[in-house]
């Protein structure tokens, strides 16, 4: 299927998912749902440097973060609808990705990860001090009475969003990982070295793959002080968003923009069946043990059992 | 802005006594990642279990928490031990140590911090000990004991370490395995069970390197996280692997983050260590093939 | 000694240095077009460092490295590579996740495509042709990690070959194969000066370097010694002392 067909289909369902939500009145499905769609788009944005290109990034928190905090700055210094700060918080942070991988990407991948739980607590402690977007006593974004497009209610236009968000986020995904780009960055994963030597410009490769990660966490975020009216860094920062972008596409498979899907639709599920009948933390401690046995005992996901299972019955 | 002497020297104390924490917390850094290239980002988790577990003996016996790390060092060294194997078994042999296992020991540190929060709740919790409470005065200069002590037995541990690597037939091996593993095979030394030892070693530094630090200051579970930067700040910064190096720049990062509290306000206090992380690692002239 | 604008690669007075010790110190080396250098030495000598050096994945501290005339500088190595400067890994580094084809493709999109004209979709035709030429074909579509080890070596060339290089730095590719395999490597090599391309054997298997080249270098303890054709080589005093020792 070619890149454009997949795009049309991609949104396609898309408009059809959120057309179809406005007949669901459950208030906890949307919560639900909405969550699951932000990781879908969080772990597909950071496997497009992670699995695709082979550098950990432990920060996508901030990434998050910088998208929802540039439309907090934006809607109190000059009162910005949607519309604007969505592709300004997508920009200011590719921009940190770009900039965090200038940095960093020329080191050895461990020193790139390490340097991203390091951006991502600066970030966090200017935000504490940030008074302008209500520092650690958080800001209010009230949601407009007006909602566009005939909506019933203003959060079915966050979960349309969001559908339509996810669909773009895998969208690019794939077309990365199909086009010449993508079979570079491969390159650059399997030997980083071996790759420059065969013509690789490995640090641009790098660089964009890094901006383009970065700039759908941020999406991801823009959103986000719209959804409860409040915002405050330490959920905005958290450690959660870090961890389920990991884990998600590790426990997906990490070759392919259908991995990081299907761990987020998994995972995200479980997570918020785990969340209302037993706790939040129990929930966190079970993603971070799948997160282990999966990184020890099958590192190549869901889809590599998918694969391999392939394989086994073509011989 | 006046700044008045005694504020001034007393920044400086407290810098100098924060860095010999600081050192003992990263000289485990330093074995484990400065000299045997594993990333062990779940070491501050291990510092904050040390912690833990010195409060459960301090508050039910109330026994002093330094001491009973250092008795309790031996369960630290055989967690070390079988981490290391686990770690080598999954990752080492199969060369995939950067990405998968990386991930690994984020996944460690994640399930330390959740499961200290399952058992002990969010709370901050403290120990009680003799010297608590007590403050040292030389005129205007402060030498609270609860840094006083730690300092004295971390620069004891630490250096202590150096001198066991350098005098020792382990302690050499140990320095030989990070540079020339084929030469240690030849000699008839297994690299891989000097690896381990090592790793184990460095698991118990953190662990009583924990009750240094809930001496110090109370604890709750995520507090591990702060300490992934500073640890691995001061590895980078001390020359990757040199114990000399990780003192001194333990205690520039104390320093440096006393000062900033001091006259710009504790809240900034973690951007110190990560930030001095980011400008070295931004500016550190190391290439894309090697340190 | 003389250098001409028309050599190929010019190495004048390079020195390497890792801290205290001193790898390369001051070597020379030109290579013409087209030509057969093997470039010896005993182990540590150098010429690993030599190959990183001029391929641009070390930087050396002193010294000229000119390719067709141009000083590369600095410039990081796959610029050079696109230049046409391309080598083999001695120890096999192919890209695991990727069959035996696919691995050609990368060099084929990003260095071969700056010399010669190659349409997007006729990459996988020209990755077969030179499956075809290093006797790989068969193998195409199997995954490139699971190879023996003179297939994982003639990947390695085939990889450099596909980068269209004028220059081929084969790095000890035929250490530890069989004395049949070793024909195979340099059957192969041989095959390129046929296309033009100049090749820089690196080698311990004497009878390959003797056999293959037109010109010997011997490096010892980071210094070049000789520079002669093969048969003065062998005869050469130095030479001889150097591997088997005083």
């Amino acid at each position: 299927m070619s890149n454009r067909l997949f795009a049309v289909v991609a949104f396609a369902i898309a408009l059809a998912i959120a057309a179809a939500s406005q007949l669901i009145a459950n208030e906890y499905f949307f919560s639900a749902a909405y969550t699951v769609l932000l990781y879908v788009i969080l772990a597909t944005a950071w496997n497009i440097l992670g699995g695709y290109t082979g550098y950990v990034n432990f920060g996508s928190a901030a990434f998050f973060a910088i998208g929802a905090y540039t439309t907090v700055a934006l809607f109190y210094a000059f009162k910005l609808p949607l519309l604007v700060t969505v592709p300004a918080g997508t920009a200011v942070a590719g921009l940190a990705g770009l900039g965090l991988g200038y940095l960093t990407l020329r080191l050895r991948g461990v020193f790139f990860a390490i340097a991203s739980l390091a951006m991502a607590v600066v970030l966090f402690t200017f935000v504490v001090n940030w008074d302008f977007v209500g520092g650690a006593r958080g800001a209010y974004v009230i949601q407009p009475s007006e909602v566009p497009f005939g909506l019933p209610r203003y959060i079915h236009l966050l979960f349309s969003i969001k559908v339509l968000m996810a669909a773009g986020a895998l969208v690019v995904a794939r077309a990365i990982e199909t086009s010449t780009v993508g079979r570079g960055l491969a390159a650059i994963r399997d030997d980083e070295l071996a790759a420059e030597s065969a013509g690789v410009p490995t640090l641009k490769l790098k660089l964009f793959s890094a901006a383009v990660s970065g700039a759908l966490m941020g999406m991801a975020g823009t959103t986000f002080p719209y959804y409860l009216s409040y915002i405050e860094p330490s959920s905005a920062f958290s450690l959660s968003y870090s961890v389920n972008s990991i884990a998600m596409p590790l426990i997906g498979g990490m070759m392919s923009w259908m991995g990081p899907l299907i761990g987020a639709v998994l995972l995200g599920t479980v997570q918020q069946l785990v969340q209302v009948t037993i706790s939040s933390a129990w929930n966190l401690l079970i993603v971070g043990v799948l997160l282990v046995v999966f990184v020890t005992l099958a590192p190549n996901g869901i889809m590599g059992w998918v694969d391999a299972w392939r394989q086994r019955k073509n011989q | 802005m006046e700044i008045s002497t005694a504020l001034l020297f007393n920044a400086i104390i407290a810098g100098l006594l924060l860095g010999g924490f600081y050192a003992a917390v990263s000289v485990g850094i330093s074995i484990s990642f400065g000299m045997l290239d594993v990333v062990n980002i779940a070491h501050p988790g291990f510092v904050i279990l040390g912690s833990y577990i010195a409060y459960i003996v301090n508050s039910r016996y109330g026994f002093d928490p330094i001491l009973v790390a250092v008795a309790l060092s031996p369960l630290f060294f055989l967690l070390g031990m079988a981490l290391y194997r686990v770690y080598y078994l999954c990752f080492e042999q199969r060369g995939q140590e950067s990405l998968r296992g990386l991930a690994f020991f984020f996944g460690i540190l994640f399930i330390t911090e959740v499961v200290l929060i399952l058992v002990f709740g969010v709370d901050y919790r403290t120990v009680k000990s003799v010297y608590a409470e007590t403050t040292l005065r030389l005129g205007v200069l402060d030498f609270p004991l609860r840094l006083v002590v730690p300092f004295l037995v971390s620069v004891v541990m630490v250096v202590g370490i150096q001198l066991f690597l350098t005098h020792t037939f382990f302690g050499r091996a140990v320095l030989a395995v990070a540079q020339d593993q084929l030469a240690l095979r030849l000699m008839g030394v297994n690299p891989v069970r000097v690896k381990q030892l090592a790793f184990a070693l460095s698991i118990s530094t953190a662990g009583i390197a924990g009750a240094f630090l809930i001496v110090i200051q109370p604890v709750e579970p995520s507090i591990g996280r702060e300490y992934i930067g500073l640890v691995f700040a001061v590895c980078v910064l001390g020359g990757m692997g040199s114990i000399w190096g990780t003192l001194l720049a333990a205690f520039v990062l104390g320093l440096a983050e006393s000062f900033t509290s001091t006259f710009f306000g504790p809240s900034w206090a973690p951007a110190v260590s990560f930030g001095l992380l980011l400008l070295t690692l931004a500016f550190r002239p190391s290439g894309l093939f090697g340190r | 000694m003389t250098t001409s604008s028309s050599a190929l690669l010019e190495v004048q007075g390079v020195t390497k240095r890792f801290g205290g010790f001193t790898a390369l110190d001051g070597v020379d080396l030109v290579v013409w077009p087209g030509e057969r250098l093997g470039l010896i030495g005993p182990n540590g000598s150098g010429k690993s460092t030599l190959v990183n050096c001029i391929c641009g994945a070390l930087h050396n501290e002193e010294g000229v490295i000119r390719f067709e005339g141009r000083d590369l500088g600095t410039q990081p190595a796959h610029r050079r590579t696109r230049l046409g400067l391309a080598r083999s890994f001695q120890i096999p580094k192919p890209f695991v996740s990727m069959s035996v084809l696919d691995n050609l493709r990368i060099p084929l999109l990003y260095a071969a495509r700056q010399h010669e004209k190659l349409a997007a979709d006729r990459v996988a035709d020209e990755a077969m042709r030179i499956l075809r030429q290093v006797g790989l074909a068969d193998k195409a579509h199997a995954r490139s990690g699971g190879l023996t080890m003179v297939d994982m070596r003639k990947l390695e060339l085939a990889r450099a070959m596909a980068a269209k290089p004028k220059l081929l730095i084969s790095d000890e590719a035929m250490a530890g194969l069989s004395a049949s395999e070793v024909d195979d490597i340099l059957a192969l090599l041989s095959q390129l000066k046929q296309q033009g391309v100049a090749v820089i054997m690196i080698e311990h298997v004497m009878r390959a370097v003797m056999k293959f080249s037109e010109r010997v270098a011997v490096l010892v303890a980071g210094r070049k010694i000789a520079d002669d054709d093969p048969q003065a080589i062998a005869a050469n005093p130095d030479v001889v002392r150097a591997y088997l020792g005083e």
